[in-house]
């Protein structure tokens, strides 16, 4: 292969990758901008997503588009019933029972996980439509991954244009900016609290259900992706929408890029180039003071 | 200049700490200690002192050890695991607990110290002590090294940076399969009897009366620590930042040089482990071996030097009665356990004893 070609497939499924890494990590920065959540049960809401959609797809032959419907919506319900019995609790409070309870939560999620489905990896079939190739005159693409980009890109577009004209939106802005002033100009922060955070867990969810191809759905899941949910979140910057954005851009090519070019050396490039980042800039690249 | 500096910073210390205990016995006679003058106050010396004293209740963890070494010989190599879980989740207590460093890659230095004792014994230096103080070194360094760099930040960054660190070395010693043995593990030790005399046998004798001794150093020295005017600034750091900066205690020293003495010991249970199982996989630099030590320490209490004595026999007991049938089961109910721990009942086991003891001391 020449250079061209190999950068072109780099970019193209570094990017598929990075809208996974998007749809997932940017309610993980929403709640640990704004309730100061440090959440590292997030990807869990990402893994039950993926659980639920191939679940009705391969057990019960439910449609692709209806079965990622029905995982987002009810991962969204099911975060909010864990919203108001637990998360609220420690909202602002001690970091450390923060992460307790969110290592508590993996790893009651990795048992049911393990329990109801087995060890293994869900297979993940895109429908006949999304399957095979499509070709762009140049080159062809594998479809579904082609899909997942424009899909990530809608949502992303949609979830931006609703976080700038919509009431919603301007209110979780303004609580982010300065959550004392938001509430004492009436805004009811509890309320906006839970929606945020269920909007969060819907994408996560909607993250690991388009991502299962990519990134394979495993009791293990939580676990183990939660290091690259967690370097997006802090590289872009807490609380920001835009930065894990940028974040997930960079990690997901750079990622894609150096396991093609140096696989002996595989995840440790990503990690290193972290570690610099966050020493360059401790708030992330977006992330304020 | 910096001796002045960490002179002077003693002296608030003490300053600190005299105004404290005169509050506290204020609080407990009612206000009497109002009408002391300067000169009849206790001073910080004595007071250090009498907190480094050894009471009664705290020789009963080596009594328990001592009688399970007679009591319970079938289970003595369970018992040498417990014990060096002990001294990692001790040297966490050191950071977490006094210095308030929350970490989320502490077995990076037990992974690091396990392979430094695993590779000298593979490689022909199987006498176990200088095997532990090579473990101890290079972990401490690795800590010392990071630690400049990621000390410098706080809170969620420092978090994920302790993550990253251990990440970092898991997935280099994965990739240097051909020195560590990658997946594989690393195999093939020749450990020495300990003196020349003792040889680490197949019921865990030697293992469990080796390891208990290197504990109990440990302990010496951690308590050492924490009853010194360096372990009182450590306490003064975690509660308030800005104060300690304020009267001159060197904050980024004293951070660094907890963290890395925490590394060392964290290093030294791990050669433990390399040495007593023969045996390094790389999960011993993994993320579940970090969170598992954090739930050992929180399910006995943190900042109380004696939770780890608490909560690493309670998880290694439990999970060795119930993991064995079913682990699945097993990290349900410890995930359980933690959240309940979490939401009703802080501070942990110890915490726990305390409210009871208060509780019924405010009734009698």
């Amino acid at each position: 292969m020449d250079a061209v070609s190999i950068f072109i497939s780099i970019a193209f499924h570094g990017l598929a990758f990075a809208m996974v890494l998007y749809l997932v990590s940017v309610g993980l920065s929403v709640t640990m901008g704004l309730m100061g959540f440090v959440n590292l049960a997030h990807g869990v809401f990402a893994a039950a997503g993926g659980y639920v959609m191939l679940t009705l797809m391969n057990g019960h032959g439910v449609a692709f588009p209806l079965a990622l419907a029905v995982a987002c919506l009810a991962v969204a319900a099911g975060s909010v019933i864990l919203e108001r019995l637990l998360y609220r609790r420690l909202y602002g409070g001690d970091e450390l029972d923060q992460v307790l309870l969110s290592i508590g939560l993996i790893f009651m999620s990795v048992a049911t996980a393990k329990f109801f489905w087995g060890p293994l990896p869900q297979p993940m079939h895109p429908p006949a439509y999304l399957g095979g190739q499509v070709d762009l005159g140049f080159r062809s693409f594998p479809t579904y991954r082609s899909f997942l980009i424009i899909a990530g890109a809608v949502v992303v577009s949609l979830l931006w244009l609703g976080l700038e004209r919509t009431r919603f939106g301007a209110t979780l802005r303004a609580a982010v900016d300065n959550r004392r002033m938001a509430q004492s100009i009436g805004i009811d922060t509890k309320r906006l609290f839970t929606l945020a955070f269920a909007l969060g867990s819907g994408l996560a969810a909607l993250g690991g259900a388009l991502g299962a191809e990519i990134l394979a759905i495993d009791p293990g899941y939580a676990l183990e992706q939660l290091i690259y949910f967690l370097i997006v979140v802090a590289v872009g910057g807490l609380g920001s929408i835009r930065g894990p954005f940028f974040a997930a851009l960079l990690v997901g090519t750079a990622d894609t890029a150096f396991k093609y070019l140096q696989p002996e050396l595989g995840a440790f490039f990503i990690y290193a180039m972290t570690l610099a980042l966050l020493l360059w800039r401790p708030h992330g690249l977006f992330g304020r003071a | 200049m910096m001796a002045r500096n960490h002179s002077r910073s003693l002296i608030s210390v003490a300053d600190g700490l005299r105004e404290l205990f005169s509050l506290a016995a204020t609080a407990g006679s009612g206000g009497g200690a109002a009408r002391r003058t300067p000169s009849q106050m206790p001073n910080a010396v004595d007071v250090l002192r009498r907190s480094h004293r050894l009471r009664p209740l705290e020789t009963l963890p080596w009594l328990v050890a001592a009688a399970a070494f007679f009591l319970l010989p079938d289970y003595l190599a369970l018992g040498a695991q417990i014990l060096l879980a002990v001294l990692f989740a001790l040297s966490l207590d050191l950071i977490l607990g006094y210095a308030g460093i929350v970490s989320l890659g502490h077995a990076a230095f037990f992974g690091v110290g396990a392979y430094a004792a695993g590779l000298l014994a593979v490689h022909g230096w199987g006498e176990p002590l200088s095997g532990l103080v090579v473990a101890g070194i290079a972990a401490g360094l690795i800590g010392m090294l990071s630690g400049a760099v990621i000390l410098r930040t706080r809170g969620l960054t420092l978090l994920m940076l302790t993550l990253m660190i251990a990440a970092m070395l898991q997935e280099a010693a994965n990739k240097a399969g051909a020195i560590t043995g990658g997946t594989d593990g690393l195999q093939g030790m020749q450990v020495s009897p300990v003196f020349g005399l003792f040889r680490f046998d197949v019921f865990g004798h030697t293992a469990y009366v080796y390891c208990l001794t290197v504990l109990f150093l440990g302990w010496l020295a951690a308590r050492r620590i924490v009853h010194s005017p360096f372990g009182r600034g450590l306490i003064g750091i975690r509660e308030s930042e800005e104060r300690m900066r304020a009267i001159g205690s060197p904050v980024f020293r004293r951070r660094l040089v907890i963290y890395a003495i925490s590394a060392a010991l964290a290093g030294i249970a791990g050669g433990l482990m390399a040495q007593t199982t023969q045996f390094v996989a790389l999960d011993a630099l993994g993320f579940e071996r970090s969170g598992t030590v954090l739930i050992m320490l929180i399910l006995g209490g943190v900042g109380r030097l004696y939770g780890a004595f608490i909560g690493a026999p309670l998880y290694m007991i439990l999970q060795d009665r119930f993991a064995q049938q079913d682990p699945v089961y097993w990290y349900f109910w410890i995930g359980l356990l933690l959240v309940l721990v979490v939401v009703f009942a802080r501070g942990g086991v110890l915490g726990i004893g305390e409210r009871l003891v208060r509780r019924r001391s405010r009734r009698s």
